[in-house]
């Protein structure tokens, strides 16, 4: 497969998003989220596309892009990994999880991404599950009642998956 | 099928009504989010294999006890069974399902006195509750309308589109005095009169699902558990306002919610209930699910809207209010999830039955989501007017650390804390806005003595200055300014003269910002500073934490009673800071330390922390 071809593959993808959604500016979001389901993240050469294909300008569709937390320009892992620092989390001790995930995943300051794209690691403002503060997600799967060795023990079994111990 | 009268809804719940007592018991399993991840889609599949013919089991909405999850409910017989696994579902079968007996240590067990309770009726975090806006949730299948009708849903919507005249909807709606649910406690029927009034043909009705404050997740167990009654609610709305279109705004992070809603919208519709001529009328109303995008600012309605549109989502300033141009500059009304499930049973029961509960200015009942110290976690319902005490203590079981209790957090990043001595002001608007909170969404989490105030100050600050849109200029610079501040007072290098400022601007912000986020983004501070003034100045001129928690107060130290002498602190120690002889006890010289904690992960006896 060529390059072109490989490009033109691509953009075929985006293009059936956009044609579920249509093209008035309502539509953006859902299109991003889809984009971003796809890719796991908004490359800028889809955001550009995503533009011309519904004419909007490249900032206006940049601009959406960078507001919203839930989207990233940059790739993220193959497992996303959220503590929750909500205020029930947080008083809780939700902070220390935090802590003991990235240090098991040896994330340097700055990082949230493991450098094989396997992890990213990130905190959340509330996932409405405080019941069982503190919590964690992996994905769309829910844990609750984290302590930092039960969440390093979830990550061991992530790590024994994909062969990586 | 489709449902095209009244008289059609009653058959249609008559029948399900018996399809349901065909069955000799019911097993309810909860599949809320929390116990999803308690595991509780294991217990469901359990049953479904185990169970024996005339037993129906399903799966149920969030019961609201989180903490004791995976709830299981068996009517007839009102027994609730917490913390059911997958091994227990046999003895269940065996001995509830066919014998009639209830599994002894499956009950709840009240933790102080050991006393086992039968059912809700009997547990007290139940008993003082009263059940409104989540009287379904936990007793039907929300992704089953059948269920819903045979409980007498969607009877109301047929009075108000069948019966009613939109002003007449109105009038009833104002004089239940039903007050918003989200926040501010505006009177909804108000916001459907200047809605209904305003010039234009095309209306929109948008339902606030943008549950963002952390610690609160009622609109979620609603939206989760009895999704039909938020449907219905907004087709009232649709009818009273006048609206064909609604839509129903959703956080992303919230799937379930997202996933259960779809389906309740695609039975309606099936079902005739949603669409074109509903009742054989000429009222058509039709609704779009709306995810969101991860942020917390789009919880102020004029945000919420620029959202909707594809836009970033940013306030506007006010007026015009959206219920004169509102959502692409047609008249909307926007309402929260709570108060849509409040529409229906008000217009069933009649607005005298809904001021008959809760207090004079602020009828009805609240939800309020208890988390943090105490014992009994999970989601209730209380009359307005309830006070503090009774929520924490009777419902919520005290704090469960046994150390004492120090504040109630309410409202979230727009609330305040509240501390000890006004535990027994009345959880209702003005009450609480004379102390100086809101009711908020609901959020309540409970902090006990171990919880320093002034980082939970610095911990909102910190949220909201993170969710600041940076639009006008009062709350993008001022909460910035804000944290600083309190990173200051938290890392101990702050001055008394930093706290006069921090107060200053706290109030300019208040008084000055654009939209709610930055009016009431100061709120805990101001709160913390008009009760726990003195954790401040305990920071700022006695150099410590009160509570303990604040690291820069905190020493690393040696306990000789576990030192061995090894020295692999000393060679771990980048600041030169610890001293001593082999074989004998080492010790740490505090000015030197920089707190790194590079020799309490590196001793091998667990002879060094942090105190």
């Amino acid at each position: 497969m060529t390059a072109v071809e490989a490009a033109q593959r691509r953009f075929e993808r985006v293009n059936e998003i956009i044609e579920k959604h249509g093209r008035s500016q309502s539509s953006l979001v859902p299109i991003l989220q889809d984009v971003q389901a796809e890719y796991r993240y908004l490359p800028e050469e889809i955001l550009t596309y995503v533009a011309t294909a519904m004419g909007l300008s490249v900032a206006t569709v940049y601009g959406v892009a960078t507001f919203y937390a839930q989207f990233s320009l940059e790739p993220k892992g193959k497992y996303v990994v959220r503590v929750c620092d909500g205020t029930a989390c947080h008083v809780r001790q939700s902070m220390p999880v935090y802590e003991a995930v990235r240090s098991k995943l040896e994330l340097a300051d700055g990082k949230f991404t493991t450098p094989d794209l396997m992890f990213t690691v990130e905190t959340v403002s509330c996932l409405g599950a405080c019941g069982l503060a503190p919590v964690m997600t992996i994905n769309d799967e829910v844990h609750g009642k984290m302590t930092p060795e039960a969440a390093c023990i979830i990550i061991d079994t992530l790590l024994e998956r994909e062969g990586q111990i | 099928m489709a449902i095209t009268s009244r008289e059609e809804l009653n058959a249609c719940a008559d029948q399900f009504r018996k399809e349901l007592a065909s069955k000799k018991k019911r097993v309810l399993v909860c599949a809320g989010t929390g116990c999803l991840a308690n595991g509780s889609a294991k217990v469901l599949q359990e049953f479904e294999r185990l169970s024996v013919d005339a037993v129906g089991v399903t799966k149920s909405g969030c019961h609201g006890f989180c903490e004791a999850g995976p709830l299981v409910r068996i009517e007839p017989d009102h027994i609730l069974y917490v913390h059911v696994k997958p091994e227990d579902v046999e003895e269940i079968v065996e001995k509830t399902l066919k014998l009639g007996e209830p599994v002894e240590r499956l009950l709840y067990h009240h933790p102080v006195t050991g006393k086992a309770y039968l059912g809700e009726g009997d547990i007290p975090f139940y008993k003082s509750q009263t059940r409104v806006a989540l009287a379904n949730c936990g007793a039907i299948d929300p992704d089953d309308i059948r269920e819903y009708i045979a409980l007498g849903g969607y009877k109301a919507l047929a009075r108000a589109v069948v019966d009613l005249t939109p002003e007449e909807i109105i009038e009833e709606i104002l004089e239940s005095g039903l007050r918003g649910r989200g926040g501010g406690g505006f009177p909804t029927g108000r916001k459907w009169m200047f809605a209904q009034t305003a010039e234009g043909s095309e209306k929109y009705i948008v339902c606030n699902g943008d549950e963002g404050d952390p610690g609160a997740f009622m609109d979620r167990s609603v939206m989760e558990g009895d999704p039909h009654r938020v449907i219905e609610g907004l087709a009232i709305a649709a009818r009273a306002i006048g609206a064909s279109h609604g839509y129903v705004y959703v956080r992303a992070e919230y799937p379930l919610a997202v996933a259960r809603l779809q389906n309740a919208v695609k039975q309606a519709r099936e079902l005739g209930l949603l669409g074109e001529g509903i009742f054989g009328t000429e009222f058509a109303f039709d609704v779009t699910i709306k995810e969101g995008a991860g942020a917390f600012v789009c919880g102020e309605e004029t945000a919420l809207l620029a959202s909707i549109e594809g836009k970033r989502g940013m306030p506007r300033p006010r007026p015009p209010f959206p219920a004169h141009e509102g959502l692409y500059g047609k008249p909307t009304v926007i309402n929260n999830v709570e108060t849509l499930a409040t529409v229906p049973p008000i217009m069933l029961h009649g607005p005298s039955w809904f001021r008959s509960i809760g207090g004079e200015t602020s009828p009805g009942t609240k939800t309020f989501a208890i988390t943090g110290q105490v014992a009994n976690t999970g989601l209730i319902e209380v009359p307005m007017g309830a006070t503090l005490r009774e929520v924490v203590f009777d419902i919520g079981g005290g704090v469960r650390t046994g150390r004492a209790f120090k504040a109630a957090q309410i409202g979230g990043p727009s609330g305040g804390c509240l501390p000890a001595e006004l535990l027994d002001t009345p959880l209702e608007y003005d009450a609480l806005a004379k102390v100086g909170a809101m009711v908020g969404s609901g959020g309540l989490v409970i902090m006990d003595e171990g919880t320093c105030m002034v980082e939970v100050a610095r911990f909102f600050m910190k949220f909201t200055q993170h969710e600041s849109c940076g639009k006008c200029v009062p709350c993008r610079e001022g909460t910035k300014r804000m944290l600083e501040i309190l990173e200051k007072i938290v890392a101990g290098r702050a001055t008394m003269e930093d706290l006069d400022n921090l107060e200053e601007i706290a109030w300019v912000v208040k008084e000055s910002s654009l939209c709610g986020l930055g009016k009431t983004a100061p709120n805990p501070v101001l709160t913390t500073l008009r009760y726990f003034r003195d954790e401040y100045v305990a920071h700022i001129v006695d150099k410590e934490c009160p509570a303990g928690v604040c690291v820069a107060f905190k020493h690393y130290s040696i306990d000789p009673e576990l030192c061995k002498g090894c020295g692999k602190c000393k060679r771990s120690c980048p600041a030169g800071a610890i001293s001593g002889e082999v074989k004998n006890p080492h010790v740490i010289d505090v000015d030197k330390c920089i707190k790194c904690g590079a020799c309490a992960g590196n001793c091998p006896f667990g002879a060094i922390s942090l105190r």
